[in-house]
């Protein structure tokens, strides 16, 4: 691998090694840049990984952690924020594809224009995007192609006009799949096969899904996760241009007199201070950490944080609004052999007026549970916690039950924010970040909407009981979304159509941040088309300037 | 042939898992709380048809997770311990220990416990859940009765149909 001096002035450093960063890592190597990549989490393989519960699901091997990095929480402003842990995202080589579910959902054309669509949502700060569905229909194909997602195009009757097919068939629906399948039909709704990020069969030198059961919160010891850290990381490292250094905790972007980004200063393994000069910086630290960079690195330009004159930074935070519902069937499924999801709806997904709220989700067919979790958290309210009768429905209920998650919208809230703590810090010294969140009333009616609708499902498909958990404000996310919009308005949002930061031309950022609406969850697709479309954008800035 | 830091720290923690499975011995316990807090463990997930904390053993995970990444609940685990003492006491004045309680009064105990000791209660029982599923080389889940309780077999690789209803037929 190359390796740049810090004195070095690169073309680009990029902040963050995840669905975006890895994607606009490779892109820009492979388009002649030089480029330095820095990650604040380690570099896993394989080998690192295995199907201990304990260690991955409750040691946060592969997420933040929490003691290290504190976040504190608040429902309004009126609240001292606590130390509560409520922002979770991926934390290494590959960010959050290393661990997630890997669904792998486009956009609706719809969803980039629901303000036009629908008028204004009283309390809420729903706005139009600034590019339309046509225009990030190529990207989306190339993620598709380039990162290798399985799935069936065409399936999905909502789903946009697409100009490629999959690269990969869909993996065959397993219990969940089939029983979805048998309660869409009888109740005329469209199921169709989950596109998920790994691989149904042999793809680009990695080999296909081996059905062991782990995915979502682990990393893949077979590669078949088509996770940026197997995919595009590797890439740009091979084009002998894109250095990749890890445990790097960046906490500073600086600017120049003019207000241009000059480089980024950072902590590394040892905890010294690194100053990296480049010619341009891209952020794709996640829609948490990205604002709380931009507030941290104030200067006297910018003395609320850089690109926040306007003070939209950090401003219409989204989360990860959804729930689960479960039902337990006469026969075992196994439901924890195989890829979590094989089948999906959409067909409450758009809004709609007859309901009375804004809002509406898609629906899939999983297995979110492993023992451990399924046993602690997983089970009906009215079975006992111990003894003889907590012991006899795990046993019998672990191999015959399903699950329905709803992805629901969440409606982007100007109050609804990150920003930096007062007090706390993190351990680096850093001010922690303070999250601020309180659903909008919609998304509350939104999910209740959509979990009576995963309960019918359920009950259509045969199950002989079904539980789930109470509507109630989100208080913990791990999508992370709408903290530095996109827009056409320097007022109102923080980059433009071209991930470019409206106040600092060589300020570029790229990933759940950009996001204006939250779409039904799923973000990770939409990010990398994203990362994949402002990269080309990118190029084309440094070739001019 | 070069051994890395990881794979001597995993040579240790198979080595400590087969010392458990072997020998009774115990790092933080002593033999006389191993004892009391088993007990707690066998109420949460008894023994009767099928193994449960005890078969498992439970406490040998417990007595792990109290040594390495639960180190912090130690003083939970000493203070609630004394309550449980204290509540057996008042309970059941005639008692020695809370080992030899017979099941109904051990439920009896644990019932009072769950209201009076919340915390303690709640760590003991998060930590039998874990004990009985994890992987067993962590000293609980012995021979993997707890992943047998539940139908799950181990493996790497399986291949579908997965179970009733993705079978040709079932349909």
């Amino acid at each position: 691998m190359i390796a740049y001096r810090p004195r070095d002035v690169v073309d680009f450093a990029i902040i963050g090694a995840g669905a975006a960063g890895g994607v606009v890592a490779k892109e820009l190597a492979a388009a002649g840049f030089s480029v330095v990549l820095l990650e604040q989490g380690p570099n896993f393989t394989e080998k690192d990984y295995s199907h201990d519960e304990r260690k991955f699901m409750f040691d946060r091997v592969l997420t933040n952690n929490h003691r290290q990095q504190p976040n504190t929480f608040r429902v309004t402003d009126k609240e001292k924020a606590v130390v509560q842990p409520a922002v979770g995202y991926g934390r290494q080589v590959g960010g959050g594809t290393v661990h997630f579910t890997g669904n792998y959902w486009r956009l609706h054309p719809g969803d980039f224009n629901e303000r036009s669509r629908w008028g204004a949502v009283p309390g809420a700060n729903l706005s139009d995007w600034p590019i339309t569905y046509e225009e990030l229909e190529p990207y989306y194909t190339k993620a598709e192609q380039e990162l290798g997602i399985s799935g069936l195009g065409g399936a999905n009757p909502f789903d946009g006009p697409r100009s490629r097919p999959y690269p990969l068939p869909p993996m065959p629906a397993k219990g969940s799949g089939v029983l979805f399948d048998r309660a869409a039909k009888k109740l005329g709704l469209h199921s169709f096969p989950a596109p998920l990020a790994i691989l149904s069969q042999p793809y680009r030198g990695r080999g296909a899904c081996a059905n062991c059961g782990f995915c979502e919160g682990f990393g893949c010891e077979m590669r078949a996760k088509s996770s940026t850290a197997v995919t595009v990381i590797p890439a740009a490292l091979r084009t002998g241009r894109c250095e990749l250094r890890t445990g790097a905790v960046v906490s500073q972007i600086e600017t120049d007199a003019l207000g241009r980004v000059t480089g980024v200063v950072y902590f590394d393994a040892r905890k010294a201070s690194i100053r990296q000069r480049a010619k341009a910086v891209v952020v794709c630290a996640n829609g948490a950490e990205t604002p709380r960079l931009l507030l941290l690195s104030k200067s006297a330009r910018f003395p609320h944080g850089l690109a926040n004159g306007h003070g939209v930074v950090g401003k219409n935070l989204m989360w990860d609004t959804g729930m689960l519902a479960m039902g337990l069937f006469e026969q075992p499924l196994n439901e924890y052999k195989g890829v979590q999801v094989t089948r999906v709806l959409h067909d409450y997904y758009d809004s709609d007026g007859k309901r009375g709220f804004f809002g509406g989700g898609g629906i899939d067919a999983r297995f979110d549970w492993y023992p451990m979790g399924f046993a602690l958290d997983g089970l009906p309210k009215d079975v006992p916690r111990w003894g003889s009768g907590f012991k006899s429905f795990v046993g019998e209920a672990f191999t015959r039950t399903m699950s329905l998650c709803g992805h629901t919208t969440c409606l982007p809230v100007e109050g609804n924010r990150i920003d930096l703590d007062p007090a706390q810090k993190d351990a680096w010294g850093l001010p922690a970040l303070r999250a601020t969140f309180k659903n909008h009333p919609d998304d509350l009616k939104t999910l209740r909407f959509v979990l009576d609708r995963q309960l019918e499902i359920l009950a259509a498909a045969g199950a002989r009981r079904v539980w789930s958990d109470e509507v109630k404000d989100v208080a913990f996310s791990v999508h992370l979304m709408g903290t530095c919009r996109m827009g056409n308005d320097p007022r109102t949002s923080v980059v433009n159509r071209d991930h470019q930061a409206h106040e600092v031309p060589n300020l570029f950022l790229v990933d759940g941040s950009s996001f204006v609406t939250s779409g039904r969850q799923q973000p990770t697709c939409t990010i990398q088309a994203l990362a994949y479309r402002a990269s080309e954008k990118m190029v084309a800035w440094a070739r001019r300037a | 042939m070069k051994v890395s830091r990881r794979e001597l720290a995993l040579i240790g923690v198979w080595a400590r898992a087969e010392a458990a499975q072997s020998s009774p011995s115990f790092r933080f316990f002593d033999a006389a709380s191993a004892r009391e807090i088993e007990a707690i463990a066998s109420a949460i997930i008894p023994s009767g048809d099928s193994p449960g904390a005890r078969e498992a053993g439970v406490i040998h995970f417990i007595d792990r997770a109290l040594e390495t990444f639960d180190r912090d609940q130690r003083p939970l685990y000493q203070r609630g311990l004394a309550q449980a003492q204290t509540l057996r006491r008042r309970l059941f004045p005639a008692s020695r220990d809370l080992a030899s309680l017979n099941s109904a009064d051990l439920i009896r105990l644990m019932e009072t416990l769950e209201k009076e000791s919340a915390e303690f209660f709640e760590a003991v029982r998060v930590h039998t859940i874990m004990g009985f599923f994890a992987d067993p080389s962590y000293g609980g889940n012995r021979d993997q009765v707890g992943w047998r309780h539940i139908g799950l077999t181990t493996g790497h690789h399986f291949t579908a149909p997965f179970g009733y209803y993705d079978a040709p037929e079932a349909e």
